[in-house]
């Protein structure tokens, strides 16, 4: 591990040295305090990362930090998985450019929450062990059950994963004037070595330690703005609608019409609810009681934060925009308006420039680069988790195989996630992968949160309705995000999309639903008599805790 | 779970008190979340000006900001209404239903 250790300082250390040197001149220049700040971060997390992998003994060390994390903790990282360097940057970003519709944006992601808390948290904390798969399994047959729920996470997981390492690749080779490839390279490595060494324990910390930095990065830019308007929002509003049009104070173009504002909302909703590196979070904390708490401070550490990027948002409006410090000049010559260097999504980051010059701009820059690796490392643990504990330990092994070949299973799996995370980002560095999270987003809603939900509160569902409605529920997400504008349009260069809108969630999460009712109904094998049998034991333990899953001894 | 631990359970009344009471408390709690949110998103929909009601006359503040902010507030406060009803009420009988088999 030390010899790991050393070794990537130092390749990193050249990397930044040959850049400095050889590199061409980015447009942000070469951030001296971004990078030191860069490399405490790194040092810290990987010595999180040592300090975790010595309290790593078992499989359930490594799948759940020994569940010993507490509420306050889990809510912490929940709310760190969630406030990605995507939802930073990307709705300050839209806050920057249209205003309102940001917010909306965001209000959206956060209702989800408490729906998880009052349907889904305590009965996953009871029943399950690493993985969502083990409650949609609890009664059902562990084979079909388990292939359908890994894929469907590991799906999941590497349609996010590309999202966000394309995004921090061109954010880094921005903020730190990295090449592209070097950029992937380095997060892919980095979160392969946190989550193999430190597993869950390293992972969380990490995302504490992130989300504690974002946080306090961010409410310390939102409140130099609001300083600048001795605190009053109407004269921060009244700035900004002078400088850009009023528009920027209603709802937009965001919602354009009722089905599309529903699918929207019943993807984010849904969707968050099975999300599997959300949902394995749940699996870290003591008991059910811990549980809630998590999503209690998950809910507010996420509102607040939102709350901060709209805040965020206008200031840079007011503080960014028009302001020929971070005007694009070579993009003003051809597009005319007046765009910031980077795009929109770099309003946050120009921001921490505008009001806390270069030391400050390095902190955010530190500080999203922190938040890339903290987000990719908690989806590959959960990616991993799906294969070495579902497919490979469930499935394959029929649950015949001791803890510690399945983590190393598991931490192999990470490997090959890495790996893939790397090509893929590299392969997709020129696309416009704009769709891929709402894609994420549609199959967690459509195939994961069904089976999920159903498995847990209605007794008459059986293996067969489950396969069979999860899969028509996974197939139609896909099937229509590629008919829809955003593939058959934006991508594929078609006039017109056959499917008209841009969210599947709401046609697909039906059809998934109708297709498990129809198929569970019609079930009359004795296999679906035995598993509705089961239900009432389940049941009994999902409102009790009753035989569920402790916290490990140290 | 044996045959017989689930079926003293089952008729526990402790155990039918706690099933009851929170499925009724969770049923209300998320039908509030999603009333509230379905109206904001819907009046969007339907209508986009009705959000962008100035405040006042000589304000550019829009009624759609509060009213934004306070759905995210919303969505706090029923989180911890629920944390906490459940954390004391519910686990109380959680307790004594563990407690009432704990021999079995």
């Amino acid at each position: 591990m030390q010899r790991v250790l050393t070794f990537l300082i130092l390749s990193a250390l050249t990397l930044f040295a040959s850049d400095a040197i050889t590199g061409e001149v980015q447009k942000q220049g070469l951030n001296m305090s971004a990078i030191v700040m860069f490399f405490i971060f790194v040092g810290a997390t990987l010595g999180i990362t040592y300090w975790a992998a010595k309290r790593t003994k078992s499989a359930k060390d490594f799948y759940t930090a020994g569940g010993g994390i507490t509420g306050f903790q889990n809510g912490m990282a929940i709310a760190g998985d969630y406030m990605s360097a995507a939802s930073f940057l990307g709705i300050s970003g839209l806050v920057y450019s249209k205003g309102y519709d940001g917010l909306i944006y965001s209000i959206g992601f956060l209702v989800g929450w408490p729906i998880i808390l009052f349907m889904i948290a305590e009965p996953l904390r009871n029943l399950g062990k690493y993985t969502f798969a083990d409650v949609a399994s609890y009664r059902l047959r562990q084979g079909p059950i388990r292939t359908l729920a890994a894929f469907g996470s590991i799906t999941t997981v590497i349609l996010y994963l590309i999202a966000q390492i394309v995004g921090s690749g061109k954010l880094i080779q921005l903020l730190f004037g990295l090449q592209y490839e070097v950029a992937v390279i380095l997060v892919g490595v980095l979160m392969v070595l946190y989550v193999t060494f430190g597993g869950m324990l390293a992972t969380t910390w990490v995302q504490i330690v992130k989300a504690f930095l974002l946080l306090a990065g961010a409410t310390f830019m939102a409140i130099a703005v609001m300083a600048h308007y001795d605190f009053s929002f109407g004269k921060l509003f009244a700035t900004a609608t002078e400088l850009k049009d009023i528009s920027i104070m209603s709802p937009g173009k965001l919602v354009s019409d009722p089905i599309s504002a529903i699918s929207l909302a019943v993807a984010l909703m849904f969707g968050t609810a099975g999300l599997p590196h959300i949902l394995m979070r749940f699996f870290t904390v003591s008991d059910a009681k811990e549980a809630r708490k998590s999503v209690f401070y998950a809910t507010g550490f996420i509102g607040y934060f939102y709350i901060l990027t709209f805040i965020i948002g206008f200031g840079a409006i007011v503080m960014v925009f028009k302001n020929p410090q971070y005007l694009d000049m070579a993009k003003q010559a051809i597009e005319g308006g007046s765009p910031i260097l980077g795009g929109n999504d770099m309003a946050a980051i120009h921001l921490s420039h505008a009001v806390g010059g270069d030391f400050f701009l390095g902190f955010i820059s530190a500080v999203a680069f922190a938040t890339i690796l903290a987000v990719v490392s908690g989806l590959t643990l959960a990616g991993a988790s799906a294969i070495s504990h579902d497919l490979y330990a469930s499935v394959w092994k029929k649950g015949q195989v001791d803890g510690l070949k399945e983590m190393q299973v598991s931490k192999m799996a990470t490997v090959g996630l890495g790996i893939i995370a790397i090509i893929m980002g590299i392969a997709f560095e020129k696309q416009n992968i704009a769709f891929v999270v709402g894609l994420a987003f549609a199959i967690a809603a459509s195939a994961n949160f069904p089976i999920l939900f159903l498995s847990m509160y209605w007794r008459k569902l059986t293996t067969r309705g489950a396969v069979i409605g999860g899969t028509i529920g996974l197939a139609t997400a896909v099937i229509l995000v590629i008919l829809g504008p955003t593939v058959w349009v934006d991508l594929l260069k078609n006039a017109s999309p056959i499917f008209p809108y841009k969210y599947p969630a709401l046609f697909s999460v039906i059809a998934a639903f109708v297709g498990i009712y129809i198929f569970s109904v019609t079930d009359n094998s004795e296999g679906a008599k035995a598993e509705r049998e089961a239900f009432e034991a389940q049941f009994i333990r999902s409102q009790t805790g009753i035989g569920a899953e402790g916290a490990s001894e140290h | 779970m044996r045959k017989e631990l689930v079926d003293k359970i089952k008729n526990d009344p402790n155990y039918i008190e706690l099933v009851t009471k929170r499925t009724a408390f969770s049923i209300k709690l998320t039908i509030a979340i999603l009333v509230v949110y379905f109206a904001f998103i819907l009046t969007i929909a339907f209508d986009p000006t009705l959000l962008g009601t100035p405040m006042s006359s000589d304000s550019v503040t829009t009624i759609g900001i509060p009213i934004g902010m306070a759905v995210i507030v919303f969505a706090f406060i029923l989180t911890g209404i629920y944390t906490r009803r459940a954390n004391t009420e519910f686990d109380d009988l959680s307790n004594k239903i563990k407690k009432s088999v704990k021999d079995l």
